[in-house]
């Protein structure tokens, strides 16, 4: 600690310099920490997907509907515990913007089927004996300031009623909270029975099943028993386990993974370039002074260590404060207005921050100070 | 060639050759030179410029090794220290003051003179003590919280001097102390460090052009083509 206010002035010799570097710096960790948190928006599902939860939907595309008869013949397949249908409502709140999952469920087995999705007793109870009743996660839920006695009307886009009107209205009977930060809560699920008795078409039909199977280890077995199962028919399915589901969801939009990794790659590349030139300035400037350190007694490891202390000082504080700020922009929220499911920088990120933080300062030092350290006195007083 | 002996040297040196080598050209600085320094003298090295004397300093001082020969201070032979032990025997041992007094511009004049006490073991606010009482025996109380480019070129040398002192060093080495201030800081530059000599005992070597500021040696040695002599060789 005692050298840190040697460090620290140095880095004040070229405020100027020091100053942009350590706002390139900055800028670098707030794209980090906000491109992180939008490949958590995609990737959070998969993370958190059950093990032992597999997706059935049609063979073709999840666009086609599967007969509800199905359930009963896929919970007799061995190794199937038990299993639930859902189907994509695809309705508009107020205005198209408003984007948000809405799904018909048979209520028992939604909470039977997601355990991760908190729901007290009263609201669970609510929604079991209101034929009109829906519930909502936490996220949708504050995002439109809904609250439990709502009745909260939805625009259909494909289930038009029996009476030819569009509009759905559903009594919110209850809120559900996430087990974990990465659980989805900005879905909207309404009861099944309901919506089969009041579309005007497709009566029989679901979207896709979700399967509990006894033992994951035995997932892909039991994938391939149940499109065997339904092989020739009608409507073939497939089977896969939820988490690749939902990742094949995410690629849709592109292998988000991989742009965000790009573009960092990119911005890391260049700002370890404006490190490493600042770096390089300083030691040149200082050849003289450093010299005059080793010749007070500072050893080789003592000058090369205050240099990569200097670098890491520049990083470390640059990446610090825009990691804080990153935090800050995205605590503001979801930068889509609900499209993204979650929307937070997970911890595991930061500590990869401060990975980068420390690989950057010795990336950039590591040259600049294996000058200094061999520098010899004699020759660089005479300079 | 002259032998220089004392009895009782603080400072030994035997047969030492200093050898440069400037891509082909090998330039030969010092020639087998031989001299010894008692504790608490005040010597002056002076002679043309190239003649070797700041070389003869930093070989004294563990600022550099000779090509052959022995250079023994205080009983140690500092020519065979490895590196991070010659950096703690110069840290312990030396003071260094030079011409253009090399302080930090980024630090004030108190942060310069405790520098080399963040290589001791002193809480800070001992070193903070220390470096008040060395920038008192410079006369440089009252500038302490300057920086260096607020000091005039002789109150930066005397803070150069303060630097030097703080660690109470068996060997001041000064490299043209006075080779960039006017006549009245240079005198007073060379009242202090001849005060340190006197009061303190302070063995000091001094590189200087100057005949006048080599008048206030005890000693004054001439070095001329790697060979030292008792008078200036023309």
């Amino acid at each position: 600690m005692k050298y840190l206010y040697l460090i620290l002035s140095n880095l004040k010799r070229k405020k100027m310099r020091t100053g942009l570097t350590f706002l390139s710096v900055l800028v670098a960790f707030v794209l980090f920490g906000y491109l992180t948190a939008i490949r958590q928006a995609f990737v959070a599902g998969v993370e958190v997907a059950g093990a032992d939860r597999l997706i059935v939907r049609h063979k073709i595309s999840i666009i086609q509907s599967l007969p509800q008869a199905y359930e009963s013949r896929i919970e007799q397949i061995e190794g199937v515990d038990n299993a639930a249908h859902a189907s994509w409502f695809g309705g508009i709140y107020q205005e198209p913007r408003n984007f948000f999952a809405q799904l018909p469920m048979v209520p028992e087995e939604l909470f039977d089927m997601f355990p991760e999705y908190l729901i007290s007793d009263e609201h669970k109870k609510a929604f079991l004996e209101t034929r009109s009743g829906a519930i909502a996660g936490r996220g949708v839920a504050e995002r439109f300031g809904w609250k439990v006695g709502d009745r909260i009307p939805i625009q259909a886009t494909v289930w038009s009623k029996k009476d030819g009107g569009r509009t759905w209205e559903f009594d919110l009977v209850g809120i559900y909270d996430g087990e974990q930060k990465g659980t989805d809560t900005s879905q909207f699920f309404f009861r099944y029975d309901f919506f089969d008795e009041s579309r005007a078409f497709g009566q029989g039909r679901v979207g896709w099943y979700t399967v509990r199977v006894s033992e994951p280890e035995r997932a892909a077995e039991i994938a391939a028993a149940i499109d065997a199962a339904f092989a020739n028919s009608p409507a073939e399915t497939k089977a896969e386990p939820e988490g690749a589901f939902i990742q094949g969801f995410a690629n849709q939009v592109g292998n988000i993974g991989f742009i965000i990794m790009s573009i960092m790659t990119a911005v890391f590349f260049t700002i370890l370039l404006v490190t490493g030139n600042t770096m390089a300035y300083t030691v040149r400037e200082r050849t003289a002074e450093l010299a005059v350190l080793k010749a007070l007694g500072f050893t080789d490891r003592g000058v090369l260590g205050l240099v990569l202390g200097e670098s890491l000082v520049l990083t470390a504080v640059g990446g610090t404060i825009g990691m804080v700020l990153a935090w800050m922009l995205v605590s503001l929220g979801d930068p889509t207005r609900g499209s993204f499911p979650v929307f937070y920088i997970p911890i595991r990120d930061l500590l990869v921050a401060s990975l980068l933080m420390v690989a950057m300062a010795l990336i950039a030092g590591i040259i600049p100070a294996r000058q200094a350290q061999k520098l010899q006195i004699a020759d660089a007083l005479r300079r | 060639m002259m032998q220089t002996t004392v009895d009782e040297a603080l400072v030994k040196v035997s047969g030492v050759d200093k050898i440069f080598k400037r891509g082909s050209e090998v330039i030969h600085v010092l020639g087998g030179l031989d001299l010894e320094i008692p504790t608490g003298e005040f010597l002056a090295l002076m002679g043309p410029s190239g003649s070797g004397k700041s070389t003869l300093l930093n070989l004294v001082g563990g600022l550099d090794r000779p090509s052959e020969g022995s250079v023994e201070v205080g009983g140690h032979r500092i020519d065979r220290l490895p590196g991070r032990k010659l950096a703690a025997w110069r840290a312990r041992h030396v003071g260094l003051v030079f011409q253009f007094y090399n302080l930090m511009p980024v630090l004030t004049a108190q942060k310069n003179v405790e520098l080399p006490l963040l290589l001791t073991s002193l809480s800070r606010a001992e070193r903070k003590k220390r470096a008040a009482l060395a920038l008192d025996i410079v006369g440089l109380t009252h500038r302490a919280g300057h920086y260096p480019r607020q000091l005039s070129g002789g109150e930066q040398q005397r803070t150069g001097i303060a630097r030097a002192i703080v660690t109470d060093p068996t060997l001041l080495l000064c490299d043209e102390p006075t080779g960039d201030l006017d006549r009245k800081a240079g005198d007073e530059v060379l009242e202090l460090l001849q005060a340190l000599n006197r009061e303190q005992g302070k063995t000091i070597i001094m590189v200087t052009h100057d005949q006048h500021a080599a008048e206030r040696a005890s000693r004054t040695l001439y070095l001329n083509k790697g060979q030292l002599s008792t008078e200036p060789v023309d």
